[in-house]
């Protein structure tokens, strides 16, 4: 069969280029001329199809809409309203997804109904509006600068440079006003970053139980428990800068360097307790709490930006963005044997700030 | 149109002679009817962003009627019985009934919270769009400018969004935003202790985000978006470059009724797409993580995307501080916490100058570029979206080495390096491609487009069947803007003088950057594509191209 292959047209459409859409009926935007165009759609049985299809989603969406008041009445919430034994998350749950799934009919079937609308009963019209420079005409500028020179030199604040500069020098103050205003919104740092409540003889106790601890009670080496000062449990305030983990070594893995405090060097390894070293739990970075222990390898790792130090080396920072080692809090017995602080932390805890020094 | 079909309704018709005898309005609002709105799907980006932010305000003025603002402790006995007997903030207890005790409450926390995400995607997308198609050309610097700081806005008025149920997650971004603002030299602890009204974390922070957050920050983002969309009103929409489209006018449909159908279709769409989201991905389920205290924290923990380049830039950055005179710089928080969003804003902003102070061009521009013809401004847009990208990644590095089974600190030295190495890499190759593209184009006005048929001829040749590019797609294919390039030193004036534009180092860069910017693919100059060109067509673009490429490689060694 020999049949005459069709008269090759190439791609409907070069990728990048418009589509051939049709285009621009231009129509005058000048008043007083007439439009030329018409409501009619081209195509009638087209149209009434998209108008049904418009009509029923319209439709769908009222029904929704009423589904949805529907929800909010029929479906209650709440311990105190649902019948007693009812989960009330279960209850939230359920009239969040009534709710929520008749909103989303009723809204989607509204836009769908608005593009069918706009796509297949209005006729595709697009039209043309000059684009006037934006740079206004030489004499309208002139014009504008000359009157501009004439209400200042009217003013006579070009010709009086006393009154010009009082004026300035009055409103210096008053716009300082309201900074000065913001003063009261907070106390001066001072030296409350430096300190924490921890002091002499202050026990330390579990952060879930508020149990003190003896030695004795954290035997098995290798474990991080976090403690707070006896006393403190409901200050926040405290508590962000005073939580401190406590980690219990097997004899000989714990090597505290020494390290130089004011020109002196000094060895911290006094400051634990039976092998039970103490440090500060705001992590030097930005002040989360380091919350991840590591047994084998003994490294205490921050979870928010993964700052990790060496335990087992002076809390040394071994990787990521924190700069210096967590602090260690000297430890001492007291009579009655519990874990308790020797004094308050030697340097400031948690992030690093211009003052620290 | 006959005037049957247009007769104004009788009703209708006494209101708007009501009005027009106070207002004057017929012939204005006529000018706005008749606003012409281009067609481009791109277009609507920006409005996503535009109805996101409408049913922000409509969500959150609901949320405001139950949210309680404050930091006073209150033990819990509410519906959400695991949390029963715990003390916690007002704060979080409220948004705990808001969830549990409200009919809708959850449904709307989640449409405000999905919304402010879709924001910001939107915002990013307009943005990207914008930059790409070089929209914010001259004249249109300054909404530009108005973008990056509606941009920043949104991004801090969403980190107080999201910080106010007092929440662990939001808790610990609070800690972590004391933690670097406490960072900055001579101020840093002052400007914290003033916003927090003392240590961490007090009880005054909910309060005074809360203010921020519902009044001042919304005022202020409601106040550009209207500066905004006055200044594109003004200075009228750009265009994509097509066939009857010029620097001098403006063709797309009228705002009556073509683009109210549209928008209206649009914002249905959008706060459709919410509910659904609202309803069917949970999102910060606040009753899981439980109210803030200093000790605790959960790996894992992710801020609202929009912020996560920040988390990346910490969690990326090594260990630096300095000690001086008894002063502390805390490089390792200040450099990834505030100086890489700066510097990205302020790179941002700058950009249109630069590239006016690198081309020279300085006229007006209402056709946009298609990217390709910008190699550029392209790759350097690309590069930027790469580096932001791997920051983005870095911030959920604990989540990638979990799922991928990639050790953590594997993870953040990929990031490291390839923060320096991929956005390079991708300028270059997306600059290559797009000069490529423009070599397509090129040829595309030489030889017409292929047809996919191949013809044997009868001396046994085969030729693949083109066809002329059609007018519409010339028009696309020729719109390109190609630069002059600026004097360089070796353009001397008849005293051997150079031009004041090359001379020092000033001059010098700018000739880099110029260079960069002129090398082009040179459109040919003819008639009609294909048939006028059949023979010494090829040879001609070529040499063209070769001379314009050529010259500009050999300048570069």
């Amino acid at each position: 069969m020999s049949e005459t292959p069709e008269e090759p047209t190439g791609p409907r459409r070069v990728i990048g280029t418009p589509s051939p859409a049709p285009k621009a009926v231009d129509t005058p935007t000048e008043p007083g001329q007439a439009v030329a165009f018409s409501a009619e759609p081209e195509d009638t049985r087209h149209a009434k199809n998209a108008e049904r299809v418009v009509a029923v989603l319209f439709i769908i969406a009222f029904f929704a809409g009423c589904g949805f008041i529907a929800a909010y009445v029929g479906l209650e919430v709440g311990i105190s309203t649902i019948p007693k034994g009812a989960n009330p998350v279960v209850a939230a749950l359920r009239s969040n997804l009534a709710l929520g799934t008749a909103l989303s009919v009723a809204l989607l079937a509204l836009g769908t109904g608005s593009m069918i609308w706009v796509r297949h009963l209005t006729p595709n019209i697009e039209i043309a509006e000059e684009r006037h420079d934006l740079r206004s005409e030489p004499e309208d500028r002139k014009a504008f600068k000359r009157e501009f020179a004439e209400g200042a030199a009217i003013s006579q604040v070009t010709r009086r440079p006393l009154v010009r500069r009082t004026l300035l020098l009055a409103t210096a103050p008053l716009a300082l006003a309201p900074l000065v205003l913001l003063r009261d919104l907070g106390p001066l740092p001072q030296t409350d970053l430096r300190y924490t409540v921890w002091k002499k003889g202050l026990r330390a106790v579990t952060l879930g139980g508020l149990r003190p601890l003896r030695p004795a009670d954290i035997s098995t080496p290798g474990s991080m428990i976090t403690v707070i000062p006896e006393g403190y449990q409901d200050d926040q305030d405290a508590l962000a800068k005073a939580g401190v983990i406590l980690i219990k070594f097997a004899p000989g893995e714990l090597h505290i360097p020494t390290n130089h405090d004011g020109g002196t060097l000094v060895s911290t390894m006094n400051w634990t307790i039976d092998n039970i070293v103490a440090y500060s739990k705001i992590c030097t970075h930005v002040g989360c709490p380091v919350a991840l222990y590591e047994q084998t390898t003994h490294h205490i790792l921050c979870p928010c930006h993964q700052s990790t130090f060496d335990a087992a080396n002076g809390a040394n920072v071994i990787f990521g963005p924190a700069a210096r080692a967590l602090p260690q809090l000297p430890l001492m017995l007291t009579s009655e044997g519990y874990l308790a602080a020797a004094s308050d932390f030697t340097q400031p805890v948690g992030p690093s700030f211009w003052e620290r020094g | 149109m006959s005037d049957d079909a247009v007769k104004m309704p009788p009703a209708l018709d006494g209101v708007g002679g009501w009005l027009d005898d106070r207002f004057h309005g017929a012939k204005g609002v006529r000018v706005l009817m008749r606003k012409v709105f281009p067609d481009h799907w791109s277009f609507m980006l920006g409005e996503i962003a535009l109805w996101s932010f409408v049913i922000l305000l409509l969500t959150g003025t609901y949320l405001a009627l139950f949210f309680q603002p404050s930091m006073a402790d209150v033990v819990y006995h509410g519906s959400y019985t695991k949390l029963d007997g715990i003390t916690m903030s007002q704060a979080y207890e409220s948004t705990l009934n808001i969830s549990f005790d409200i009919r809708g409450g959850l449904l709307m926390r989640q449409i405000h919270h999905w919304a402010a995400i879709m924001f910001m995607v939107a915002i990013m997308a307009h943005m990207i769009r914008v930059f790409f198609t070089g929209a914010y050309r001259k004249p249109r610097e300054i909404n530009w400018l108005i973008g990056i700081g509606l941009f920043t806005l949104g991004m801090i008025e969403g980190l107080f969004g999201y910080s106010l149920p007092d929440d662990q997650l939001s808790g610990a971004g609070l800690r972590i935003l004391f933690g670097v603002f406490e960072g900055i030299p001579i101020v840093g602890t002052y400007l914290m202790f003033f916003l927090f009204g003392g240590q961490f974390p007090g009880t005054d922070i909910i309060p005074r985000m809360y203010i921020l957050h519902v009044f001042l920050i919304p005022g202020l983002i409601l106040a550009l978006v209207t500066a905004h969309l006055f200044i594109m009103f003004h200075q009228k929409h750009t265009q994509m470059p097509m066939l009857g489209n010029t620097e001098k006018n403006v063709v797309g449909q009228p705002f009556w009724p073509y683009f109210l159908l549209k928008g209206q279709a649009w914002f249905f769409f959008i706060f459709g797409t919410l509910v659904v989201l609202a309803t069917f991905a949970q999102i910060n389920p606040i009753w899981l993580y439980g109210p803030y205290t200093p000790l605790a924290i959960s790996s894992a923990s992710q801020p609202d995307f929009y912020m996560g380049i920040l988390e990346g830039a910490l969690r990326m950055m090594p260990s630096w501080e300095i000690n001086f005179l008894g002063h502390t710089l805390s490089l390792s928080v200040l450099i990834p916490g505030l100086g890489i969003i700066g510097l990205f804003f302020t790179l941002a902003g700058l950009w249109p100058f630069f590239e006016q102070w690198a081309t020279g061009d300085k006229s007006f521009h209402h056709i946009n570029d298609r990217p390709r013809n910008a190699p550029v401004r392209t790759g350097v847009g690309v590069g930027v979206i790469c580096w932001y990208l791997i920051l983005l990644l870095e911030g959920a590095n604990d989540v990638i080495a979990d799922r991928f089974d990639i050790p953590l600190y594997t993870v953040t030295w990929i990031a490291r390096v390839a923060f320096f190495v991929v956005p390079v890499g991708a300028y270059f190759v997306t600059k290559r491609i797009c000069l490529a593209l423009q070599r397509k184009d090129a040829n595309m006005l030489v030889h017409g487009v292929e047809i996919g048929i191949i013809r044997q001829l009868p001396d046994g040749e085969f030729i693949e069947e083109e066809r002329p590019v059609t007018a519409e797609e010339r028009a696309v294919l020729e719109a390109k803007h190609v630069f002059k390039p600026l004097p360089t030193e070796d353009q001397v004036d008849e005293n051997g003088v150079p031009a004041p534009a090359a001379r020092g180092p000033l001059g010098y860069a700018r000739k880099l950057a110029n260079r960069a910017f002129t090398e082009t693919v040179a459109i040919p100059d003819h008639g009609d594509g294909h048939g006028a060109v059949e023979g010494n067509g090829h040879g001609e673009i070529e040499g063209g191209e070769h001379a314009a490429i050529g010259g500009s490689q050999e300048e570069q060694q």
